[in-house]
């Protein structure tokens, strides 16, 4: 035990890409076999990731899911920030300019529409919730947006720790939501094409929900919806702490 | 080779990233602003131009090739390492701000695709004409 142990520690990264190949060997297998390709094989491996996570979550305590088991560590590098952004930035190989201008106005429209629209919705319902402390509500509103605006401005607001953590839940779910959701609605929404797509990024912003839930739904769509997502966050630590706290603080 | 391939996309990375975090700093913002985004604009510019052909094709495209295509199964590990139970934890008040402003969000996206769509396509022209 101690031998197999200290080999899957040691090359942990490699028994990650051999864990997800097989994770995604099976939801493919699923897809084709139970749901007749109506649910896509990505949906399902992203279902069965997130469910792991869950399991991994509950056991260890910890808080990068699965990665905290000591034997799938590799997890954690393979699914980190750095891995994420460099195959993101790879799928923009092959788009084409004149679709990025056609939507450029829609997509940077979309990104503030998206972070106000993300913070009044979690602001209403902090305010529903019965919380009366500005600092509070806009911590929660930011929340809402994504689940580093929403630390980023408590803690530039000075709101409790009790109140990031919600913030920080709250931005989870959406991401979870957004990651889970978006293939079931993709046809109701009108997203199938590059326009769609990086308003649809714009709006969600959550890099990680985007890049699942496009994934499931289209992988052609996914370089339009990030680069439009990738934005969001940025956009929503400026206005949190700002704009948005200054006027939430003048209703209370 | 396939490397130029794959050390263009990480220069485009790298460049993105150090300009998203000096805009960060410029904003008096405590995150990256877009780097993502603006490294996938360089790389989009790379790969339309003739200027950068030696590294963006044969061999040296596939480099880049293998890591789009290697996004999904990054994807799934991604989402496999997400901090669920604290997510499942947040009680009813995290649930309901994530659910509501997914939702909301969903409901926008038909609404917002129009913009910059309608006057600019041909056949709206077209009617519009007639």
């Amino acid at each position: 035990m101690d031998i197999i142990e200290t080999v899957f520690v040691r090359n942990n990264l490699v028994v990650a890409f051999a864990v997800v190949g097989v994770t995604i060997w099976i939801s493919y297998f699923l897809a084709d076999k139970l749901t007749n390709g109506r649910i896509h094989g990505s949906a399902i491996a992203i279902a069965l990731g997130l469910l792991a996570a869950y399991i991994g979550g509950v056991a260890t305590g910890g808080n990068t899911g699965v990665a905290d088991f000591a034997l799938l560590g590799g997890i954690g590098l393979m699914g980190g920030g750095m891995m994420r952004d460099f195959a993101i930035v790879a799928t923009a190989f092959g788009v084409q300019l004149r679709e990025l201008k056609k939507a450029g106005l829609a997509g940077v429209i979309s990104i503030f529409a998206g972070v106000i629209v993300s913070f009044i919705v979690g602001a209403a319902i902090a305010i529903l919730f019965g919380y009366t402390d500005p600092a509070a509500i806009t911590t929660i509103g930011a929340g809402a947006v994504t689940y580093i605006v929403g630390p980023v401005t408590g803690e530039a607001i000075g709101a409790s720790d009790a109140v990031i953590t919600l913030s920080v839940a709250a931005g989870l779910v959406k991401s979870i939501l957004v990651m889970i959701g978006t293939p079931l609605v993709a046809k109701h929404i009108g997203l199938d094409n590059p326009q769609s797509a990086m308003v649809f990024g714009g709006l969600m912003g959550t890099t990680s929900g985007v890049a699942a839930g496009l994934a499931a739904t289209d992988p052609k769509l996914v370089p339009y919806g990030a680069m439009t997502a990738t934005f969001y966050t940025g956009v929503g630590c400026l206005l949190g702490p700002s704009i948005l706290f200054f006027i939430v603080s003048a209703f209370y | 080779m396939i490397v130029y391939g794959v050390a263009l996309l990480s220069a485009c990375l790298i460049l993105g990233m150090v300009i998203g975090e000096a805009l960060g700093v410029a904003l008096n913002v405590e995150a990256n602003v877009g780097g993502v985004g603006i490294a996938m604009l360089f790389l989009v510019f790379a790969s339309n131009s003739e200027k950068f052909k030696t590294l963006t094709e044969g061999s040296a495209g596939s480099g880049i090739k293998f890591w789009s295509a290697m996004y999904i199964p990054i994807v799934v590990a991604m989402a496999a390492r997400q901090n669920v139970a604290a997510a499942v934890d947040g009680g009813l008040l995290a649930l309901l701000a994530g659910i509501a402003a997914v939702v909301v969000s969903f409901a926008l996206v038909p609404i917002l695709s129009k913009i910059g769509n309608s006057p600019a396509t041909d056949d709206q022209k077209e009617q519009g004409a007639a």
